[in-house]
Parts: C-alpha cells; structure tokens; sequence
C-alpha cells in the first residue's frame, strides 16, 4: 500500500492509503469514538459516532463533519477529531443513544467494561435533557449462553452483522423499524450458530451477556486474569481466564493476530465450567485391591503408597496424552524412559497425525495459520466437518469464501473495508470452496459443491483431483461421471488459485481420505503452486505428542499383554474413550499397580489403584501445540486445591522416587522446559521464545489483577482476619498481585486487556499494531514446524483394493458434535444442555427399509460392540452409510469407521 | 398551453388502451428511438433536453444515464427501475399518471432501458396504489402482446421485460437505494453512497432509478426534441410540472403547468385561493420535507433553482398550505410523527432524534411544553441535517421544522406560555 501524507489536528502523519481514516486514527493511537464499526466487521455508517470535521484545504476554516468511519484515507487528507462542532456531534449522538438506555449500570453485567460506558466519558455527554418516557422491550430466552436484555440496546447493529454477515447464522436478525427496532430470534430459543458468545464482546453494552458468568458474577476489575489457552480442538484459540474465590469465572478472547483474531466458538468460552465441576478429583484416592472402591489419601501417605512402585527394581510403564502439556509428557516419558512411553492414543490416530506432521515437515506446503486460511482463494475440504471438529477454522473459511467479494468491490474502486457496498456489489457470489464428507455440513451454505459420500468416496473423489492437476489418467476403475466431473471442475479451480488450501482431518479415521488431501497438494506443487495444507487433529495437543517419539495405544496394550508391568502410569487420558473396553481392562489386569494422574473422574480414574489429583488448565502452566504446529503457553489463574498438582509435578516427584532423591521436589518449571529442549531439540523454539519465569519488566512481574481489584484484604476476612500471604508463582513471570509495571507486557504474558479510558474489550486496540493486525511485538506462541526449503512432493497411493465392499452390511461412520464429542467440555454444565443423545443417522430410504422412523431405538452391532442408538434421520447421508455420532458423554469406544449391522428393535 | 404528461387523461375515464394510445402517436418516441437511434444518441437527447428528475431531487438524467458503464460486457445484465412508490405526504402526481396514462410510462421506460442497454426493468410500485397496479399491469401485457416488450421489440433485437413489485410500504423506499435492497428482498434500508447505483445497484449491477414523471416525459423529448422541451418552461429549466395543491383552498388538485409558474398563481389561480374563512399561513411547496415557505414566497417561481433560493425545495412540487385556523405545532407534530415512524432504524440521529422532536412537539401542543424545548428542537434541525445522518430522510423531517420554527416561533411560545394549545 502507498504512503500517504495526511493530516489530524494540525500534525502531519504518514499513513498507508486506502484504509478508513478511523482504522487509521486507531492504528495512530488517536482515540474516535465509535459503536457500529468493529475491525473484524468493517465499516458502515450506522451509529455517526466516529465523526470527524474534514477540511477541503489549508484555506477552509469550515469544514464539514464526515464519518471517519466512511473517509477513506488519501493524499492530502486534513481532519479534526478536537474539532469543537465534531466534539460536540459527538456527545449530540450519546444524548441521543442515552435516551432510551437504562440508567442501570451498577446492576448491568456489562458495567465496568462497557464500551458505551466509555464511549459516554471519551466524548463528553454528561446532562441528560431528554424528560420521556423510554421506550421499552421484551427479552427473549436465548439458551444456555447467553442472557438478553434489549432495553440496554443501542443500535449499532454490530450483533446481527457478526452474527448472519460473519459466523453465517441463520436464527438470529433485526426486526421491526425506527426506535423500535429489535435484535434477537423470531422467538425464544437457543441459539444455534456455534459462535453465538461472541455476542457478548461483540455487543458494545449489555444486551448480550454471558449467562454462565451470570451464575458466580464478578465485576471485571475484580477477577483476577491469566492468559491461556483454549483446550477444547487443536486449533488453539488464545482465551484470557478469569477468577475470583478460587472459581474459574469466565473464558473471553485473547487477540492473536495469526490464530482467533477478535473471536473464539461457544466450545470454548463455555467449556470452561468443567473447571468448576462436581466430577474433579479433590484427593488422592487409592484402593488396596480392585474388588473395593477406592477410598480418600491423605495427602503425607501418597509418597508412601507411590514408593514401592516406582523403585528402581520395578518395571514401569507410561501412558501420555494428546490433552495433556508438552511439559506433563515430557515428564512422564523422562520417568518412563523412551522405549516404555506411549501416547495413549490409538495406532490409527497416532499413524495419520504422524504422516500429516511429516507432510507438513518434509513436503514444502505452506502450513497455514487461521488468519491465512481466512486468505485462501479456493478451498478443497476432505472428510471434516470443521464446525464440529475445529470450529474456529470452519469461521476462517467462511471468510475465505468472501475473498472474491473483496477483489470485486476493489476493481469498482469500492475499498475492502466498506462492508455494505461489498457485499452489495458480489451479492451470494463466493471464493469456491468444495467440501466432501459424509454428512451435511453448516459451512455448505458457502461450499460451491458439497459432495457427500463415504470415506472412500470422498478419497476417490481427492485422487481423482490429484490425477487431473498432474495431467493423469483417472484413477483406474473408476467410471463415475458425478466424481469425475467434479473432480475435474475443483481441480481446474485449484490451478487457477492463488492461494489453494487443502484441508484433510484424521478425525474421520480413515487414511485413503488424509492420503486423497495430501496427494492433491502434492500434485500442486509439482507443478510448482504455491499451495496451503492444514490437517484437522482430535485433540489440543495432538501435534505436540506427534513430535514426541513414543508408541501406541495398541503397542501398549500388545507389550502389557506379552509381558505385563509392575506399575502403570497414565497421564490425563481416559483410556476408555479410546479403546474396547476388554483391551483397557486386559491392560489393567497385566499391570501391577495402575496410577492415574487427572483432574475429571472419568472411567479410567475410577479404576486406577492410585488416583493423584491433577491440576486443569486454569490451575497449569504449559505448552501445548495447536494443528498448525505453534506451541503456545497457558498460564495458572485458579489455585489449585489444597492436595492437587500440576501432573508435570507429580510426575518430577515421583522421578525423585525413581532416583533415590529424598525429600522429593516437585521441581520448577523452566527445569523441564529446558531438560525437553535438550532431549527433544524440535522444541528448542520453545526456550527461546516464551520468555521464562525470570522474566521481568523493570525488576517487576506481570500482574494478573487489575489496579482497581477490590477487596484483597477482606475477601477471606469471614474465615480469618489477618491476610495471607499473596500466592506465589515461581514458575512464571506472572504475580497474583494488582502491582507491578503496567506496561503491556509482551504479547503472550497479556493477562487482560485494559488501558486508561478503555475498560471494554475493545481496549485491544492498544495491544494490537493496528486493526486486524498482530500483537505488539509479534502474536503469541510460536512454531515449531517450519516450511521444508525444498519442495519434496511424495507420491501418494490408495490402499489397492480399497473401493471395492469390505464385508457386508451397513458403513458406520464418525460423526462429531461441537458439543458433546470434546471430553472436557462435555463436563460443563452449561454446555451439557445441549448435547443431544447418542443417535445413529440415515437417511429416509434406509429407514425406510429397515422400518423404522425418527426417534425409533436401534441395535447396532459393530466390531464385535453392540449398542442402543435412536435414529435419526438425515438425508444427505449416502445410501448404505449410517452415521454414529461419538464420543458422546457415556458412550463407549466404537472403533469407526467399520461395517456394522443396524437391527430395529 | 401544452399539456403533452397529461393531455391524454380524461378524469373519470379510462387510460388509453394500447391501440387508443398509438393511435394518439404516443409511441412515435419509442419507434423513433428504437428504429432510428443508437443508446449513446437517445442518452444525448435527454441530456441536452435538460430534463430534471421530478422525484425530488432534480438530478439531470440524461447525466445519469451517461454514468451507466456500456458496452462492457462484465456490466451485464443492467436494470431500469422506475420509481413509482410515491408516498411522501401530500403528493400525488404518479398516481395520476399511473392511473391515467400507464402506457406514457412504458413507452418512456423501453427507450430509457435501450439507452443504457438494460434488458430488465422495473416497476416499484407503492402498495397502496391498487388502481395503478391493474392499469399498469394491463397495459404492459398489451406492450407485450404488441411487440413493444419481450423479445426482439419492433423487429430491432432489443429485449426488454418490465416487472411489478409492489412495495410492502415504507416511506424510506422511495429513498432509491432502499428501495433496491426492498426490491433485492432485503430490509428496506438505504445504502451507503458511494458506489451509486449506476456503478452497484440492483443485485449490485449498473441501474437506473427514475422517478415515474421522468420517465413520462422521454418519449414525448425523443419524438419532439430537446427544444421543444426547453421551450415548454418559463424558466429554461425545460418541461411542465405536474403541479398539486392541497390544504383549505378551494379547488385542490392537481395541474399540469410550465415549470417555473409562481406559487401564488398555483395557490390562488388554479386551486382558487384559500377557503372563505380561512387565511393563508404558509406552505410546504414540494411534500412533507421541504422547508415551510410564507406570504413573501408567493411570487417566487416554482422550478428547482428558484425555489431553492428561496430557502426551500421544489420537491414533487404537489404543496399543503397551512391555513390560520390549523395549530402550526400540530401540524409539524402530525408530519414530525410521520417521519419518526418511517425511520428505518439505522443511524443515530435520524432514529432517536425525530421521536424525540415529535415528543417535545406533542407535549407543547398539549400545553406541557417547556422553553428549553425551543433550543432542543432547534439544535435537533442541524444534528439532523445533511452530512449528519446516512441518508437524506432526517435532514428532509428537519426542513419544515427548521423553518417552522423560525415563521410560527411566536405561536410556540404562545403554546408554552399559555400551556396549551391556542387552537383549542
């Protein structure tokens, strides 16, 4: 972009051109009001708060107001915002928005950090003339989420557009006209878009708040603040943890630039309440034979029950997991040693993740972060259905879609950000994005084409693709026409791009179908495209246990079988979600001893000989790896009950044990970090980037409280008078403590966003470069997977034989639910309300023959696992194929996909 | 003296059928343009003609026709639309020419889409307007059967289809641009200007939006000539004005008159002059939104420039005359209403600054007024004004009040003084 020479009360400014001259204002951090404009959402002139006087020249002394929001940025440009008549438009448009709202701010959610509250003091109303009645609403029940309260509304349409414009909700617009105009649903219900908690950041006062927070409510500058990171997918959206009395509070978004930008899904800002949950373990608990229950520990006997079964004389093993850190692995595979780690996830998940890290290493793809994907001009997705898998990229390519929208209005001289004429100009014209998966999807509304078919279908479909860029012949066998033209048309579509994606998850478990996206990207660049790939993976830290060494589930379970062990350890993994029944407890009967370290009382705690309490990731420091290979760091906002440690802690003790060290330490944090960097180099990265727990600015901490934190000496005044001692965190640079600099800290040791005059969240502007830029000094977290300087394409082959029927009956294949198949999430109460039965899906005809209907109960009989599903009936599921959903609260391990038998009963 | 828009409407009678109307040479225009002419020299014609858009604004069209990209085959397709969702309060002349003459519109209409080589038309009606619908919708189905719509018009090659909607009935959708996202299905909402419509416009293609008097007068421009256009006028503007009056006057109605006749030969001629016992206060010269002009006024000529000197506008140039007998606060409280009810919600000023005029104007017509309201009211016609809001339809609500405020301040204190109404 060029640069242009402007100028803003009387100083002269170099800026880039074609921006909005408030974009620009708040890039220049020059503070203009404003309500309907938000960076993600563009500009549209709605609210006239950001008005600004503009000058023809150097000779005009009148001016005229304009909209800053709507003044695009060029040569030569001369404005006021101090100007007295823009000043005074300004607070006109507040007296004129406060007529109708509520004088009830020392009650409202919103107070505190309301961004109307600071637009009011920024641009100076403060007498109220108007003496009418208000006008008044009624509310309507939205779900579990979120809380409504119209009355508050002030219009700026912000709601709606993120809502329909941005995340492609349908249930939710504006209605009715003049001051009467209303946001909400045709009538109450939940809301269904995925990202409806948004709202709540989104909406600049009270209308939207979080209901969650609601129940255990805390005013802003009274919770104490961490910066974490998002557990629930692989994505590894940056979130801010918010406490008060040792609960977990409250999840809102922390900006990172290159990830979740300005916004997160519903998985994860409600998912959090499993925090809180009654299914914690509080204490250790043990059981002297598996015929009792286990009973509770006290805490000075755990190292004497743990003794005999970590001396040096035993054999152990260890069991790590894809949701547990990068530094509680690493712990465990240390205690164990290398050739007794496993990764406690299944051959065929750790198989796929590992061929798509080594594709993403070795091939020379461009992995892309989130905020490229939103960049894609063609998208080819192979086997997931993201909003259920990985929610915040199925946003992404929403976005993506809208790319051709954008170098339209371009060409018609329309600038990108001027959001109503864009989408007026391209109307439903969309960047193509084809989708195949088995089920229908909420992205088909952008999808070119969908095409629905079963794994193999859809890995025919990629091959045939594959084949068409490098010029072969159709797969052989294959006289489809439908898959043939279709693979012709996206394979046309891909060469012409600029900036082609493929994505291909392993969350459908099939590897012809991660194979078919790897070939197709493949075949790009050995035509030397420029292509993006981004796998989909099941868990938060899937990759980084990917660039762990370590073996399978199924290795675990073949070595127990062979030659048993003393003592197994199993780290923050329900073995029950990932394996048969009979294989976990035939591993459990080969092992002497079985010690589990978790924090939720899932089925494999509950077996355990010795459960050690662990910590969540609001009590835990450390590393996760999100699906693009970024290591990021969750930092501890909640004291960890009296008992309960972080599992890399446990896990450094009982290291001791195995090591004669007594007394037993649980260790420092930094220690393990760099004893993993020397044992395991591909995360050196780690070391040098993340600054460590002696970091300082000028000599202090990053505090976690806000300055005005109120409270601190009485809050537990009830219980006893004297104050205790401030929590002390040695493992990070972080004070739970309201002193220390505030200065913004760097980007990824931001607790919380707060600046003078801005206690919204929209004081992001000050952490932030520019709109829609990265975070001062860079965005968060960094990546451990670089792109390969030479491009090493790889050929890719189907599994021969592959197409033709396995086996007779039904195809069962996965289907995941964004609420309900994530383990953690599905233990939040909130959240649980929406997680609907287990079901099998079919489509009419199927149903048909097997006489039965919607609702109707079934026995399903695969992998030798027979269960009772009701069905449900969906008709973009190919005939033959019926679609389990899984990992349902309760539901036990299916190994899918697979044949099967469907059985009415 | 010419009455070419209305010369063939005979009130109480039917409109003129197809075959009534050619025969009338009504569609000399559109064979000329079509047969003899190129898009670029129909476009010229109009230009020269200097007509003026009579929906209010007074926009040359000939100019904006010329905005329209042609020949550019990725411009394709293009749309006409014509206007005809007349509802600002007082005005009535499309009715007239909807119901009297519907075969005057299509014939301008079909060379309008030739000239900027549009092959879809449209026909945004007002919902009320039922009369019109079925006349405009018979005698496009007689166009139709006659070659003079559908495919390959009169042999040439053009396609042109013209189509209904009726409106579900706001005020803001005549504003243009709302009216294409009414006409789009979307909320009825203006645009954001620039792109205008010539540029992005319905289903975000090159439109034009004219008003239904415009468009009656191109078949008459292209078959007569510019000339004989500008010759019409007194003032060189060019044309006649439908012309209307409403109010206590004798005979309201509606005339066909050279454009730039005086108001008071409108007022007092051709509606006869006020009612006996009734006085002339004052007037809103072209509908709701245009500024209240007085005694002084009437010698001013009613065409654009001259109307504007005087402090206020043309408009659709179809007056109300406020009489000494009406409450002036009441009467800008009942406009006032209006307006603030067909605010379309979306900016600030406009939204919450008309309802809250047409409170503190009720509550001084109910005698519960206070003086600091005058200061309220006044500082609201410049928050509300042009600039200031996204579209054009509060500063319009601001010009009668503006201006009322300043002839009838005394009758507004009288109101707050007295605390009541003095008309009651």
């Amino acid at each position: 972009m060029k640069v242009v020479n402007i100028r803003i009360d009387g100083k002269p400014y170099e800026v880039h051109e074609g921006k909005s001259l408030l974009d620009t204002a708040l890039s220049l951090g020059l503070y203009i009001p404003h309500f309907c404009y938000h960076p993600a959402l563009g500009s549209v002139g709605a609210c006239r708060l950001c008005a600004v006087k503009k000058f023809r020249d150097t000779n005009d002394t009148r001016g005229r107001i304009v909209m800053s929001c709507m003044e695009p940025v060029v040569d030569g440009l001369i404005v006021s915002i101090n100007d007295p008549d823009a000043k005074a438009f300004r607070a006109a448009v507040i007296e004129s928005l406060m007529t109708n709202h509520p004088h009830d701010c020392p009650v409202c959610d919103e107070g505190g950090e309301c961004h109307l509250q600071d637009m009011t003091v920024m641009s100076g109303h403060n007498y109220r003339r108007f003496d009418f009645r208000k006008r008044t609403h009624n509310d309507q029940y939205l779900g579990p989420f979120i809380s409504h309260e119209m009355n508050r509304c002030i219009q700026c349409y912000r709601c709606v557009r993120f809502y329909r414009d941005y995340a492609g909700g349908r249930d939710f617009n504006v209605f009715a006209t003049h001051n009467n105009v209303f946001f909400g649903r045709h009538e109450d219900g939940t809301l269904e878009n995925e990202f409806s908690g948004n709202l709540v950041e989104v909406c600049p006062t009270g209308v939207f708040t979080d209901k969650t927070f609601r129940g255990h409510y805390t005013r802003k500058w009274d919770l104490s603040n961490a910066p974490s990171v998002c557990v629930h997918c692989s994505v590894g959206c940056n979130i801010i943890a918010g406490e008060r009395y040792d609960t977990l509070r409250r999840i809102m978004n922390r900006y990172n630039g290159a990830v979740n930008g300005y916004f997160i899904c519903d998985r994860g800002r409600f998912g959090y309440e499993f925090v809180n949950g009654k299914d914690r373990i509080l204490s250790p608990r043990t059981r002297d034979s598996r015929d009792v229950e286990q009973a509770e520990m006290p805490a000075d006997q755990v190292f004497t029950a743990l003794e005999p079964l970590f001396s040096k004389d035993r054999k152990i093993m260890g069991i790590g997991s894809p949701r547990a850190s990068l530094e509680s692995n690493y712990a465990l595979l240390r205690l164990v040693g290398e050739e007794n780690f496993f990764h406690g996830i299944s051959v065929k998940e750790q198989s796929l993740t590992r061929a798509a890290l080594q594709f993403m290493q070795n091939s020379g793809v461009v992995v892309p972060s989130l905020k490229q994907v939103e960049k894609a001009d063609a998208v080819i997705i192979l086997g997931e259905d993201l909003t259920n898998t990985a929610p915040m990229m199925a946003l992404a390519v929403r976005q993506a879609a809208r790319n051709i929208q954008i170098t339209e209005a371009l060409a018609k001289g329309i600038p990108f950000w001027n959001d109503l004429p864009v989408r007026e100009l391209a109307q439903d014209r969309k960047s193509p994005v084809y989708i195949a998966t088995p089920v229908k999807d909420s992205l088909d509304d952008v999808a070119e084409r969908s095409f629905r078919g079963t794994p193999a279908g859809i890995s025919k479909l990629g091959f045939n693709i594959s084949s068409v860029i490098k010029r072969q012949a159709i797969v052989p066998g294959d006289n489809d026409d439908e898959i043939r033209n279709l693979a012709e048309q996206i394979a046309r579509t891909l060469l012409n791009a600029e900036n082609p994606l493929v994505i291909a998850g392993i969350t459908c478990l099939d590897g012809n179908v991660l194979n078919a996206g790897m070939s197709i990207a493949s075949s790009l660049l050995s035509l030397n495209k420029k292509v993006m790939f981004i796998p989909v993976l099941p868990e938060s830290n899937s990759m980084g246990l990917a660039l762990m060494p370590g073996k399978s589930l199924d290795d675990a379970a073949d070595t127990l079988s062979v030659q048993g062990t003393d003592t197994l350890i199993i780290l923050e993994n329900d073995l029950f979600r990932r394996a048969d029944e009979d294989t976990v407890a035939n591993m459990f009967g080969k092992s002497g001893r079985v010690v589990v370290l978790d924090y939720l009382n899932n089925p494999t705690a509950r077996a355990a000989d010795i459960l050690l309490p662990a910590t969540a990731f609001a009590e835990s420091q450390g590393t996760i790896v999100n699906n693009e290979g970024r290591a990021q760091r969750y930092y501890k906002v909640l004291a960890a009950g009296e008992g309960i440690k972080e599992s890399w802690q446990w896990l450094n003790q009982v290291s001791g044990i195995r090591s004669d060290n007594v007394p037993v330490s649980p260790g420092h944090f930094d220690d393990i970090v760099a004893s993993m960097v020397t044992a395991l180099p591909v995360f050196s990265a780690i070391k040098e980037y993340i600054p460590d727990a002696d970091f300082r600015m000028l000599n202090a901490k990053v505090p976690r409280q806000t300055f005005r934190y109120s409270g601190r000496t009485a809050m537990n005044a009830h219980r006893a008078v004297s104050e205790k001692r401030v929590r002390q965190d040695p493992d990070s640079p972080l004070a739970f403590s309201m002193e220390g600099r505030r200065e913004s800290p760097p980007s990824s040791l931001v607790p919380f966003y707060w600046t003078p005059g801005w206690n919204s969240v929209q004081a992001f502007y000050n952490y932030i470069d520019h709109p829609n830029g990265s975070m001062k000094g860079g965005d968060p977290g960094i990546r451990l997977i670089g792109q390969a300087e030479r491009v090493n394409s790889g050929s890719f082959e189907m599994i021969p034989g592959y197409f033709e029927s396995e086996g007779d009956g039904w195809l069962i294949v996965p289907l995941y639910r964004v609420f309900g198949s994530e383990e953690l999430s599905s233990a939040a109460s909130s959240l649980r309300q929406l997680v609907d039965d287990p079901a099998i899906l079919v489509n009419r005809r199927d149903a048909e023959r097997l006489n039965v209907d919607d609702g109707d109960s079934v026995r399903l009989e695969t992998s030798g696992k027979r269960l009772v599903v009701k069905v449900k009936i969906e008709n973009s599921l190919v005939s033959g194929v019926a679609g389990l959903t899984v990992n349902l609260p309760g539901m036990n391990f299916v190994d899918l996909p697979a044949r099967g038998e469907i059985l009415k009963i | 003296m010419e009455r070419p828009l209305t010369g063939h409407i005979k009130t109480g009678a039917p409109p003129l059928n197809f075959k009534e109307y050619i025969k009338a040479g009504g569609y000399n225009g559109t064979i000329k343009a079509l047969k003899e002419m190129s898009p670029s020299e129909v476009t010229t014609q109009v230009k020269s003609s200097n007509l003026l858009g009579r929906g209010g604004a007074g926009f040359p069209t000939g100019v904006k026709w010329s905005l329209i990209p042609m020949n550019l085959e990725r411009n394709y397709p293009k749309y006409l639309v014509c206007n005809a969702d007349e509802m600002e309060p007082g005005t009535f002349k499309d009715r007239f020419l909807l119901e009297g003459n519907p075969h005057q519109l299509i014939a301008g209409m079909i060379i309008a889409a030739f000239a900027i080589q549009a092959q879809t038309a449209y026909i945004f009606l007002r919902w009320a307007y039922k009369k019109a619908e079925r006349e405009l919708r018979k005698a496009i189905s007689e166009a139709y059967r006659e070659g003079f719509l559908g495919k390959n018009i009169l042999g040439t090659g053009f396609n042109l289809d013209i189509h209904v909607h009726t409106s579900a009935g706001r005020y803001i959708c005549g504003e243009e641009t709302a009216l294409l996202n009414a006409l789009e299905g979307k909320r009825g909402i203006p645009r954001t200007k620039p792109p205008f419509p010539a540029t992005s416009g319905l289903f975000g293609k090159p439109t034009v939006v004219n008003n239904v008097e415009t468009l009656s007068w191109i078949s008459h421009i292209v078959e007569k000539g510019a000339d004989w256009f500008k010759g019409l006028s007194l003032t060189g503007t060019g044309g006649t004005k439908l012309y209307g009056v409403s109010g206590r006057v004798k005979r309201p109605g509606l005339w066909e008159l050279p454009l730039g006749v005086t108001m008071g030969e409108i007022i007092n001629e051709h509606a006869g002059g006020m009612h006996d016992g009734y006085a002339f206060r004052g007037v809103l010269p072209g509908g709701a939104s245009t500024d209240f002009l007085v005694e002084e006024h009437l010698d001013v000529m009613m065409d654009f420039s001259t109307v504007a000197a005087a402090g206020s506008r043309l408009g659709t140039g179809t007056m109300i005359v406020l009489d000494d007998r009406t409450c002036p606060v009441a009467f800008l409280q009942n406009v006032e209403k209006f307006y603030a009810l067909e605010s379309c919600g979306w900016c600030t000023p406009c939204r919450e600054g008309l309802p809250w005029v047409e409170k503190m104007l009720s509550a001084i017509e109910d005698g519960k007024g206070k003086m600091e309201y005058l200061d309220i009211l006044k500082f609201h016609t410049s928050y509300m004004g042009p600039g200031h809001t996204f579209c054009a339809h509060a500063p319009g609500a601001a010009e009668p009040l503006q201006s009322g405020l300043r002839f009838f301040h005394d009758d507004f204190k009288r109101h707050i003084e007295e605390k009541k109404c003095p008309w009651k």
